[in-house]
């Protein structure tokens, strides 16, 4: 009996290697690497984007603004003295100042009035005499309108011939309202109730000679007392001292945001260092340098500051820039170092560490491809925030006068030195305070941003 | 937990020597000596003063000098002011400090639960859009605009009211405490706000209240016994880095409105050299600090069972 026989029959081709086609279908999209993604996510959200964008545009005008608007930080303009942007910049030109002694080319009118047009040459005023004024007469001067509580302002001061009816005054005078302010006298010096007030607006004035050295006319040019000149422009007005706006605001952007960016750059790279060798040494080691960082923790911030600012002292001509810094990241680096230990130690646990040593990586591999871009996310959020913070430690020193030495503008001493005239010249004050507000305003948007798009634990929730 | 408190105030003693010792380092490594004057000071009398002083020694004499007075909670003589103790000057200048501070902590806490629950309340909604509005504005305007601008705002109040509603710098009633507490307090209110904020968000959907909410209980009480109550654990672990925030925060706000606080005295110090007030400040604030962490801490683990097993 013979079994029957099976002979199979192959396709010539079946033992080939299948060939992987390519998937025409799918749901899958190629995938996208950590920062990518995390540039995804911080695109989408409007509020980053913004601060970003506004972050590059700090930038640009600290480094490229003083190429458009080259003018010095510490050049005067002292015929615009705490100009506001707003204020007019037309001068009058006037005749050279001559004495005044009450002669007046026009005897009518009655009461306090003033004998020639108020410019800011001299404010000259005259008066009929007050029965009852045996002592003379004292005047004020004050640049709001005068209140209920009789507050008249400075007093400029008195004529005690009670005939002598007129008084001129050339104090520290700008194109603004003043409102002066005429108290009669008796025997004794003591000041009459039938006080009266003039409210007076100083024009801009100018000699011929001064338009002529500060080169606001032509040499050649026929310039006549009466006519017309424009002041040199500022567009964010002056400072008490008359110097720009805006140069002061450009060069002390480099102040505020060198320090802003590069102390936390460098405490926050000590932080990780200091971390990670203490998350990678762990046990007695680990302890000792953390135990060292607590310490440091509990320094108190703002008095170290100043002691070691003190301690490095600033030498003449140096703008006390590189103490602060210093100090700084002495006293800052152990948040960062404590974050930094605290995710090594966490990643050192995971699995895919083991997975990745059990496929025979080395340490270096390890922290190279593994440690270093997982906490990369925490680490950049990290300097994020810290940038704020160093921002208003700069401008903390400099506003309580142990910042930069005064020559070189920062936006910290820029807002000491407004808030002193805050009352009557307060765009002093305000641009620089607004510019400190802006950039600490757009770091913390951006790294609320930069945390939303990098936190991995957020990510996985939603 | 006694042992917890008794281990952490033992580690709070070694930090404020660390302290000491690194005022110590620091004023000694200041350019300068605490004895140089405009005055022209001849050898025997300069010799005389460093013998007063006890600057002829050695610096580790001085430095254990210094260390075994500080234990006895002696901070030295003044180097300006004459006969002014420094203990005398934080005795009298201190109170005032830690007054402010207070009111600024109480208002800061405060607002920042009562805000922090309002807005996680009215989750994205306008409430919520306009307080995170004005949190955002709060921790991104310094300190010292901040103060400028209270300051500016109690002139024209008064200029509107016409007579002194609230005096605009100086010291002595609750009246004058008002501005400057609350210019104190606000950045760490609005930080505060934030973290009330997401701690309220976090606890909405856990499980304890959705317990709650399936025994039925009414949702106001949910929201004061079970979200409310939970939520202020986290704003309370901060309470004490805040009080430090505070603290030295305080010194702006001293010299915008003119109170004779020991920030404002610090500063003056530090510009006139004044060694002993300096160091004697600086290691009387960081002990003060340290304690008030501690404090904050040894608190929250009464209040949370949950530390005491650690």
């Amino acid at each position: 009996m013979a079994e029957p026989t099976y002979t199979p029959e192959f396709a010539t081709d079946a033992f080939e290697p299948l060939h992987i086609h390519e998937r025409k279908h799918g749901t899958t999209r190629p995938s996208l690497s950590y920062w990518q993604d995390a540039w995804l996510r911080l695109r989408d959200n409007k509020r980053a984007l913004i601060s970003l964008y506004l972050v590059v545009g700090l930038l640009l005008f600290t480094l490229f603004g003083p190429l458009f608007w080259n003018v010095s930080p510490s050049v005067q303009d002292l015929d615009q003295v705490s100009k506001p942007p707003w204020a007019s910049r037309e001068a009058v030109i006037v005749a050279p100042y001559t004495l005044w002694h009450g002669e007046t080319t026009t005897p009518s009118g009655s009461g306090l009035r003033t004998a020639t047009p108020p410019n800011t040459q001299a404010v000259r005023l005259l008066w009929d005499p007050v029965p009852g004024a045996t002592g003379g007469y004292r005047i004020y001067r004050n640049v709001f309108p005068i209140n209920a509580q009789q507050a008249y302002g400075l007093p400029l001061g008195e004529q005690f011939d009670p005939n002598a009816t007129y008084f001129e005054d050339r104090l520290d005078l700008k194109a603004r309202d003043y409102y002066y302010t005429l108290v009669p006298l008796d025997d004794n010096g003591i000041e009459l109730a039938d006080a009266t007030t003039l409210e007076v607006t100083v024009r801009n004035a100018i000699t011929v000679q001064g338009a002529l050295e500060r080169g606001l006319v032509d040499a050649d040019s026929n310039v006549e007392v009466g006519g017309r000149v424009t002041l040199k422009f500022h567009p964010l007005g002056t400072d008490y001292l008359g110097r720009d706006m805006l140069a002061r605001l450009m060069h002390g952007a480099r102040v505020s945001l060198f320090i802003g960016m590069v102390a936390p750059l460098l405490y926050v790279l000590l932080g990780v260092i200091y971390g990670a060798a203490a998350g990678f040494l762990g046990g007695r080691a680990d302890a000792l340098l953390m135990r060292f960082a607590d310490f440091v923790v509990a320094l108190p911030f703002l008095l170290f500051m100043i002691l070691f600012k003190i301690m490095f002292g600033i030498g003449p001509g140096e703008s006390g820039i590189m103490p602060m810094l210093i100090a700084m990241v002495i006293l800052s680096w152990p948040a960062t170092s404590r974050l930094v230990r605290g995710q090594i130690l966490q990643i050192r646990e995971e699995g895919y560490i083991n997975a990745s040593r059990l496929l025979g990586a080395n340490t270096t591999y390890l922290i190279m491809r593994h440690m270093i871009p997982n906490t990369m996310g925490v680490i950049l959020v990290t300097i994020t925030f810290a940038v704020p913070t160093a921002i208003f430690t700069e401008a903390f020193l400099s506003f309580i006068g142990m910042g930069v030495a005064p020559p070189t503008p920062s936006w910290g001493s820029m807002c000491n030195e407004g808030i002193k005239t805050m009352l009557t010249t307060p765009h002093e004050l305000i641009f620089p305070a607004m510019f400190i507000s802006l950039t600490v305003l757009a770091f913390n948007l951006l790294g609320d941003g930069l945390r939303d798009a990098l936190d991995a634990r957020i990510r996985n929730i939603e | 937990m006694w042992r917890y408190t008794f281990k952490r105030l033992l580690q709070g003693v070694i930090t404020v020597w660390f302290i000491a010792t690194a005022t110590f380092a620091a004023m000694h490594l200041v350019p300068g000596d605490p004895l140089a004057s405009d005055k022209a000071v001849s050898e025997e009398i300069r010799a005389n003063l460093e013998a007063k002083y006890g600057l002829n020694e050695p610096v580790w004499k001085q430095y254990t000098i210094y260390l075994g007075n500080l234990a006895q909670g002696d901070f030295g003589i003044s180097f300006t002011q004459k006969n002014r103790l420094v203990n005398d000057i934080i005795r009298e200048h201190f109170p005032v400090s830690a007054t402010l501070g207070l009111l600024a902590v109480l208002f800061a806490g405060l607002g920042g639960v009562i805000w922090g629950a309002l807005t996680a309340l009215y989750r994205n909604r306008l409430p919520d859009i306009i307080i995170m509005f004005l949190v955002i504005l709060g921790i991104s305007v310094p300190s010292f605009v901040v103060a400028a601008f209270g300051q500016l705002g109690l002139v024209s109040l008064n200029n509107l009211a016409g007579f002194n509603v609230l005096p605009v710098g100086g010291w002595g009633t609750v009246a004058h405490m008002l501005v400057p507490a609350m210019v104190l307090g606000l950045s760490t209110m609005a930080y505060l706000t934030r973290l009330m904020r997401s701690s309220m968000l976090e606890i909405v959907s856990s499980d304890f209240v959705r317990t709650a909410k399936a025994k039925g209980l009414p949702p106001t009480r949910i929201f004061t016994a079970h979200q409310l109550r939970n939520a202020v654990l986290p704003v309370i672990t901060v309470l004490g880095p805040a009080i430090a925030a505070i603290t030295t925060g305080g010194f702006v706000v001293e010299l915008v409105f003119a109170i004779p606080g020991l920030g404002r005295y610090f500063v003056e110090a530090v510009q006139q050299l004044d060694y002993t007030v300096i160091m004697g400040t600086t290691v009387f604030y960081g002990a003060f600090l340290v304690f008030m962490v501690i404090a904050v801490d040894v608190i929250y683990g009464f209040i949370d069972p949950r530390v005491r097993l650690e």
